[in-house]
């Protein structure tokens, strides 16, 4: 090969790098720029989405995830006071239902009548780490059965009393058997801070997702808003 | 001489901004949680962790839902550029010059004394000696590790077959996050050899054609 052929290759080369770098660079500033959605520029939500629909496309509720023995249960861990703010009198708590024939209020002993579940499972939290905790209370999806919704509710909304913290999930995860409307935590009732009198525990979903404290239920046909998913975190969060 | 194709090429250059992507974004979620460290029982030599003064510096603090985004996004092309790769490898048959056989382990050897100054003779003319062999395609086995344990930790019920194949929830992340500093350590032996065998070289990684000394 000749010297001058030789640079002829190493121009057009680099001018090829070159160019791809610019496009690079450039797909890259305009992702960073583009108008955000929940707290996440819209081409990264949509992505989400995608992945969303990914993994509700294989998702099943006869896969569980792995119980624990009694001796792996891990200190209990408090890291959300998000919605626990207020004080609360226990006795006078009422679990409002929302979007059944007719609106609801039931006390805890209503729930302590449905059908009762211990499971010992992980809960992995959005920020890694994980820990593991016995829990005891009722299945949503009982709760669900025996208070239908009017029409088929494909979303299920959680909030705190106060409205500081709120959650949604779509219908398979709400009826998965491991979704739990915890009473009793590592054998002894719910501890304040872990959201007395009751609270939802999730394991097919992140951490952010098991709300303390439920003061509303609500079922929806219309994606509910969730306080992570409007502060750029995946609507999702799915395990 | 003809040395790497133009497939390999782009592969290889489209890798690279991804990758940095995939770790940077890594680092931006590992922040929420940088509970790692080098050491046995309650000696640690090494912290895999800044104090905050430092990540604010770095701005890494306070990122995880940009950063798992980011993460979840870049996954696919990361993941499509990868599998490309392999399949070309196979297709072509440039598996040939990649793969390691059973003379590899001993030019390995050999090539770690020559870059020591242990060994004077020279290297063998072969497109990849035998460091490269173990190097090129040990980082195609940790990506398909780093795949692995990112789906069992990105779906540890759904895929819990395959969490519990990495021992676990915790034990996936440990070894997800291993990896990835095995990338670096990578990158860091990849640049010096690059630096080391010189421009025309380098070139070779973007024009394909490397000259050859025929004296």
């Amino acid at each position: 090969m000749s010297d001058k052929e030789l640079q002829r290759l190493t121009r057009r080369g680099f001018l090829t790098m070159g160019i791809a770098a610019g496009a690079g660079v450039a797909t890259w500033k305009w992702l960073r720029t583009r108008p955000r959605d929940g707290g996440l520029q819209w081409p990264f939500r949509r992505v989400l989405e995608a992945n969303e629909s990914l993994s509700r496309g294989y998702f099943s509720t006869a896969r569980l995830s792995p119980e624990f023995r009694r001796s792996d249960i891990s200190r209990a861990r408090i890291n959300g006071r998000l919605g626990l703010k207020p004080p609360i009198d226990l006795k006078a708590w009422r679990l409002r239902i929302e979007g059944a024939a007719q609106p609801l209020l039931l006390a805890l002993d209503d729930i302590k009548a449905l059908p009762q579940h211990e499971m010992i499972t992980e809960l992995r939290c959005i920020e890694g780490w994980s820990t593991i905790v016995q829990w005891k209370g009722a299945r949503l999806a009982d709760l669900m059965a025996k208070f239908p919704p009017v029409a088929r509710a494909e979303f299920v909304s959680l909030e705190t009393p106060d409205r500081g913290y709120y959650v949604g999930l779509e219908r398979e995860s709400a009826l998965h058997p491991q979704t739990l409307l915890a009473y009793e935590m590592n054998g002894q009732p719910l501890p304040l801070l872990h959201g007395a009198p009751l609270r939802l525990a999730i394991p097919v979903k992140y951490g952010i997702k098991n709300i303390k404290r439920i003061g509303t239920i609500r079922y929806t046909n219309v994606r509910p808003a969730d306080f992570w998913a409007e502060r750029g975190y995946d609507w999702y969060a799915g395990h | 001489m003809k040395k790497h194709p133009l497939a390999i090429r782009w592969f290889h250059w489209i890798n690279f901004p991804l990758l940095a992507l995939m770790i940077w974004s890594g680092i931006l979620i590992y922040w929420a949680y940088p509970a790692y460290r080098i050491g046995i029982g309650d000696f640690t030599l090494v912290k895999m962790n800044l104090d905050q003064t430092t990540w604010r510096a770095l701005k890494v603090n306070n990122r995880l839902a940009e950063g798992m985004a980011l993460h979840f996004f870049f996954m696919w092309l990361f993941v499509g550029n990868g599998v490309a790769y392999v399949a070309y490898t196979i297709f072509s048959g440039e598996w040939r010059e990649l793969l390691p056989n059973r003379h590899t382990l001993r030019d390995a050897w050999n090539v770690v004394l020559h870059d020591l100054r242990i060994r004077k003779e020279p290297l063998p003319r072969t497109k990849f000696n035998g460091a490269q062999k173990l190097a090129y395609t040990g980082v195609i086995v940790m990506g398909i590790g780093s795949v692995l344990s990112g789906l069992a930790i990105y779906r540890p019920v759904q895929l819990s077959w395959l969490t519990a194949m990495f021992g676990g929830y915790p034990a996936a992340r440990f070894v997800h996050f291993w990896l990835t500093v095995g990338y670096v350590a990578f990158f860091l032996v990849h640049i010096a050899q690059v630096v080391r065998a010189g421009w025309n070289n380098f070139r070779a990684m973007v024009i394909g054609v490397e000259v050859v000394d025929e004296r």
